[in-house]
């Protein structure tokens, strides 16, 4: 999957709509026996390695499931506490996947908002007047495409830095959005959008773009 | 009138027939039920209004100009790309004030009044008042605060349809960044 994540964002910097399509690919799910030999921690709702790699396990990792079930936040699934279950040594040998986290949606919100500001930032630190903000930021894994409407509206794509034809893939969720979310008469504007026949578009127009790579006119 | 888009596999015509019976059962509709032409007239603007700000991302998304500088080049978008694109209509921009804050748009035709006769019990219906909340709704979306209305309608005797707008302010409130 070369496009990862789709965001959109209202005039006011909440987070209207978010897609996810990516796999994470550091994942590693080990059998241990007693005791651990990693340290866990417990951060922000999540039980995560603060020292200790091995396997593909690295610093930062979550605990993603024991035994094949999947971890609710800092608990295991029948209610206890994941550190407290680790620590018992009549629990082991136990099957434990680690990952890399995923956001929550209230982190996801929370990242928009600041992108939000961030692009405010922007846009005022340009030495001349009308610019056009923040279209791309690269890093080594993504590079996040931003588009903003007249209208206020911004349109965020993270894709994997190879990937080309994104700005055509922008405009293309644009016409999406214009066509499936405000040609629905019950979709109230700025609201979060729960249209079914946009989300099918969108994967739709993703997946072209991904095979793709261009989005011209006639494709 | 056909849709004009970039998609090959999307090009929906539907008869302007249609088109013109849907608005006219709008109207008499409106007329029973408030039995006041002012109301139905405010009525009809608040309508146009909800379709203008749907309306203008629609225009942006297919029509890529950009923003703006200034309120003539505004008219010019309005009259040669957007009323072409939806109405199949290209007014004419004319009779700008001295301080080029107004202009009229001149409409040789009226597509939503093909057939119409307004009766002598409806003289203060202004039967195409929903353009008039369409062009102030998308105007507003792209911060301009605009006063439209319609100083000629061929409905009421006149020979051609005109459309006055002027222009009241820029809206500061909720700007996107970078557009101080």
């Amino acid at each position: 999957m070369a496009i990862f994540s789709v965001y959109v964002v209202n005039k006011a910097g909440g987070l209207i709509y978010q897609y996810d399509s990516y796999v994470p690919r550091a994942e590693a799910e080990k059998t241990f026996s007693y005791p651990l030999d990693l340290v866990l921690k417990t951060h922000d709702e999540k039980v995560i390695v603060s020292f200790g790699q091995r396997d593909g396990i690295r610093v930062g990792h979550a605990v993603l499931s024991i035994n094949g079930v999947d971890v609710v936040g800092k608990n295991t699934a029948e209610g206890k506490e994941v550190v407290e279950y680790l620590k018992d040594s009549s629990n082991y040998p136990v099957s434990i996947r680690f990952g890399r986290a995923r956001l929550s949606s209230n982190e996801k919100l929370m990242l928009a908002s600041m992108f939000h500001s961030l692009f405010a930032i922007g846009s005022q630190l340009s030495p001349e007047v009308g610019s056009s903000g923040i279209e791309v930021l690269e890093t080594d894994m993504f590079k996040l495409h931003c588009f903003q409407t007249l209208t206020g509206i911004k349109f965020i794509v993270l894709a994997d830095p190879r990937q080309s034809g994104i700005d055509a893939l922008l405009r293309k969720i644009y016409e999406i959005y214009s066509d499936f979310a405000l040609k629905n008469p019950f979709y109230s504007l700025e609201m979060p959008i729960r249209c079914e026949l946009f989300d099918l578009n969108l994967k739709s127009a993703l997946e072209v773009a991904e095979k793709a790579g261009n989005f011209g006119p006639g494709s | 009138m056909s849709r004009q888009s970039n998609r090959t596999t999307d090009n929906k015509k539907m008869n302007s027939e249609l088109f013109t019976l849907t608005y006219g059962a709008l109207v008499t509709q409106l007329c029973k039920d408030y039995e006041n032409d002012e109301e139905v007239n405010k009525q009809l603007d608040k309508m146009g209004y909800n379709i203008g700000v749907r309306m203008i991302e629609d225009f942006l998304a297919r029509s890529s100009v950009g923003r703006c500088q200034d309120f003539r080049e505004t008219a010019d978008v309005i009259a040669k790309v957007a009323f072409k694109m939806y109405l199949g209509v290209t007014p004419s921009v004319t009779n700008w004030s001295p301080a080029g804050d107004e202009f009229s748009l001149i409409l040789e035709t009226n597509p939503l009044v093909d057939f119409v006769e307004l009766p002598d019990n409806h003289n203060a219906l202004v039967y195409s008042n929903l353009l008039c909340g369409v062009l102030r709704g998308a105007l507003e979306m792209v911060q301009m605060a605009v006063d439209v209305r319609f100083a000629q309608d061929t409905l009421r005797g006149d020979n051609v349809t005109e459309i006055r707008m002027k222009f009241i302010k820029r809206i500061e409130e909720n700007l996107p960044a970078g557009d101080e």
